[in-house]
């Protein structure tokens, strides 16, 4: 058989033996100290930049570890404390249950405890995309009933036998700072989207309440609508009838998010171009399939980071309520503060209360990124 | 996707529609249907006035002062509602009939008793009022000495027109240092940047406990502001007014008769003076007079709470964080300004 032959004029071009292997360009792969050093000290403004940072940290650590570790008290009484002259941990730890729980009856509190552990369970079933089905929504409804009845021991009205009633007046802390959120967004979600949809909607009537309605919200600080819905609303109630405070903060709380929500959403709608729209009309989809198999799903996967963004934001707005005089929370360990034999441990409470809530919105955060990524495979880089 | 966007908020939707209590009425008799009494606290909490303990149960002397309403109402201590409000939102309360009583240091003044909130005052519970603390190292006995002085003060209050007004009466000049927190102000005065802390006196009090070496510092005796405080009703019902009115004038009664806790009983069964027998309900007539559950509301409260004083010193008195000295606070037969109309 005869091995075909290069032309003489191109022998010289072609590798006769394998070169040695390269290394890795530097600067994808410096050794790890190097890397460290460039970063940091690589110019003279990143190395000045460097020096005032570590200065500050020199500066400001030591007597905050020292504060915070060395010289605090974690069990014990204010006296103690104040003796050691460190943090007072032990003043959170006298707190702690309260700040979970609020004004809740202490002997029943089993009751939002075991509503706390089946909460946790559902958010960590529904974060999982394996269990984004119908029955969900059902789990949903029957863990909402089990849930309210448990902790005000009545559902719809009807007492449940062997329950004592708890008015919502009384529940408190977490809790409450969890109901606000997570229903207030729940609910203000699909509100949202309805107002999205009705702004861009092509009938002047549902047009204009949608308009109405977001730029009023938007336009009236959140206090203002917690006090509408606090103080002035029962005023126009018919003598007899009673809305819930707690329930009253609630719808006050959604109507305001729904307006915020709305926006994302329509920054979503708008960037689908015109082309998505056509050609659903031309596969002959009217507009209820349009929105719900070609727009919708596009739309609200690109506004997730500006829906988290409002998420987080809308979550720490609920400590509001401390202005009308509910136990969320943070007004817990605000009341806590009031306690005239733990007098003067506002920072330990403040730090407590931001571990809290960074806590919660980085999960969130995260969660959010992690569903990004999952819902969007060519998208990701 | 969207449909499990949905799921969520459609669940909510159960939240929303829970049970909903019975609307208050406006006066004693809605009271009596209710069975409880709906009291108004300083939310999130007030330092030796109302303080929920770490089970969530409130307590301090406005809290006591409730609970002794609905023992002269109901004679039962625990058919009190506690409703936190706060100062912007205890007005809105009272009005739209949210709570009773507000039981949380608001200050009787013509325009609430009379203006457009239209409240009632039936009793002072508390005389409070701006007061002036400076460094026991300064050698100052009078506000009077104060001139020239720096000041630590709150902008926009009350209490920074009440200092101005005190100074230019007294012709003094003082220079103020202006914070809008308090806790801010008090670190201010405590590394001594100024000579002087005004604020209220019992709030000054609790401020007093924070600061490094609490006894370095006293509260001089001059009150430059009078803010007489007691629990406020609707106006409007009479019954409501006399029965809280005559709780709080049993309590300093109680006092003024040496009637105390531990011997409420025993008085009850030995004593001879009438004043003390019509008090005590041994001789019948008063407690129906004000429209009380029975004729011994006033033996009842005192064995639960104690007298006016026994409060004050469990709550507020010297030997409490707070540490406040009675002053004004005490029985008028003692140099105070507590004083209750003859029960006869």
């Amino acid at each position: 058989m005869n091995r075909p032959v290069a032309p003489d004029a191109l022998v010289h071009y072609v590798a006769s033996e394998k070169l040695a292997d390269l290394k890795p360009p530097a600067s994808v792969l410096p050794p790890w100290p190097v890397a460290l050093f460039r970063t940091y000290f690589g110019t003279p403004a990143t190395a000045a930049i460097t020096l005032v940072c570590l200065a500050i940290l020199a500066w400001t650590l030591p007597p905050f570890l020292s504060w915070a570790f060395i010289n605090a008290t974690w069990t014990g009484t204010a006296a103690q404390c104040r003796e050691a002259g460190g943090a007072c941990w032990a003043f959170i730890g006298e707190k702690f249950w309260f700040s979970v729980f609020g004004l809740y009856p202490y002997e029943l509190r089993w009751r939002p405890a075991t509503v706390l552990v089946i909460f946790a369970v559902m958010v960590a079933l529904s974060t999982q995309r394996l269990f984004w089905r119908r029955e969900l929504v059902y789990a949903w409804f029957a863990v909402l009933a089990v849930m309210w009845g448990l902790m005000g021991g009545s559902v719809l009205g009807i007492p449940i036998p062997g329950l004592e009633p708890v008015a919502t007046r009384l529940w408190g802390g977490w809790l409450v700072t969890i109901f606000l959120s997570v229903f207030g967004l729940a609910m203000a979600y699909p509100i949202g989207i309805m107002l999205a949809l009705g702004r861009r909607s092509k009938r002047p009537i549902v047009r204009a309440l949608s308009v109405t309605w977001i730029e009023f919200i938007r336009g009236v600080p959140l206090i203002s609508l917690l006090f509408i819905a606090t103080f002035i609303v029962p005023l126009f109630m018919p003598q007899g009838v009673e809305i819930d405070r707690l329930i009253r903060a609630q719808i006050a709380f959604i109507v305001f998010a729904a307006a915020y929500m709305a926006e994302v959403f329509r920054g979503g709608l708008q960037a689908i171009p015109k082309g998505q729209f056509e050609g659903a009309d031309s596969l002959g989809l009217n507009y209820a399939q349009t929105m719900r198999f070609i727009v919708l799903p596009q739309a609200l996967k690109i506004t997730i980071p500006a829906q988290v963004n409002t998420f987080i934001g809308l979550f720490k707005d609920t400590t509001l309520v401390l202005i009308i005089g509910i136990f969320d929370f943070f007004t817990t360990l605000r009341s806590a503060l009031g306690d005239s034999n733990w007098l003067g441990f506002a920072t330990e409470a403040y730090l407590y209360a931001a571990f809290v809530y960074f806590i919660a919105c980085y999960t969130m955060s995260r969660y959010s990124q992690r569903l990004e990524k999952d819902l969007s495979p060519e998208r990701v880089r | 996707m969207i449909r499990n966007f949905v799921l969520a908020g459609l669940a909510a939707a159960a939240f929303v529609f829970g049970p909903t209590a019975a609307e208050a009425g406006r006066d004693l008799d809605a009271i009596k249907a209710r069975g409880t009494i709906r009291c108004g606290v300083q939310g999130p909490s007030n330092p030796g006035f109302g303080v929920p303990n770490a089970q969530g149960v409130w307590g301090g002397f406005n809290v006591e002062v409730c609970r002794a309403i609905a023992i002269t109402i109901f004679n039962d201590p625990s058919k009190v509602e506690f409703v936190p409000v706060t100062t912007q939102s205890r007005f809105p309360a009272l009005t739209n009939g949210e709570v009773d009583v507000l039981s949380n240091n608001t200050t009787w003044t013509l325009t609430r008793d009379t203006g457009v909130n239209r409240f009632n005052f039936p009793a002072i519970i508390f005389y409070d009022g701006q007061a002036i603390m400076v460094s026991r190292r300064l050698n100052v006995t009078s506000a009077r000495g104060l001139n020239g002085a720096t000041v630590c003060v709150q902008p926009g209050t009350t209490t920074e027109l009440n200092l101005a007004d005190f100074f230019r009466q007294n012709n003094m000049t003082f220079r103020p240092v202006v914070i809008e927190a308090l806790d801010e102000l008090r670190r201010a005065y405590d590394q001594g940047r100024c000579d002087v802390f005004t604020n209220d006196f019992a709030a000054l009090a609790a401020q007093r406990t924070l600061l490094s070496n609490p006894r370095d510092h006293v509260i001089l005796p001059e009150r430059i502001s009078k803010e007489p405080l007691g629990p406020t009703i609707r106006q409007g019902d009479e019954e409501l007014t006399n029965i809280v009115a005559w709780t709080v004038f049993a309590l300093i009664d109680a006092e003024e008769f040496g009637i105390t806790q531990a011997n409420v009983d025993q008085i009850a069964g030995s004593a001879t003076d009438p004043r003390i027998r019509r008090l005590l309900g041994v001789e019948p007539g008063m407690g129906t007079a004000i429209g009380a559950a029975n004729d011994q509301y006033a033996r009842t409260i005192i064995k639960a709470f104690g007298n006016y004083g026994e409060m004050f010193e469990r709550h507020l008195g010297v030997n409490t964080p707070l540490g406040l000295e009675r002053g004004q606070n005490n029985i008028w037969t003692k140099g105070g300004l507590l004083y209750a109309p003859p029960a006869r």
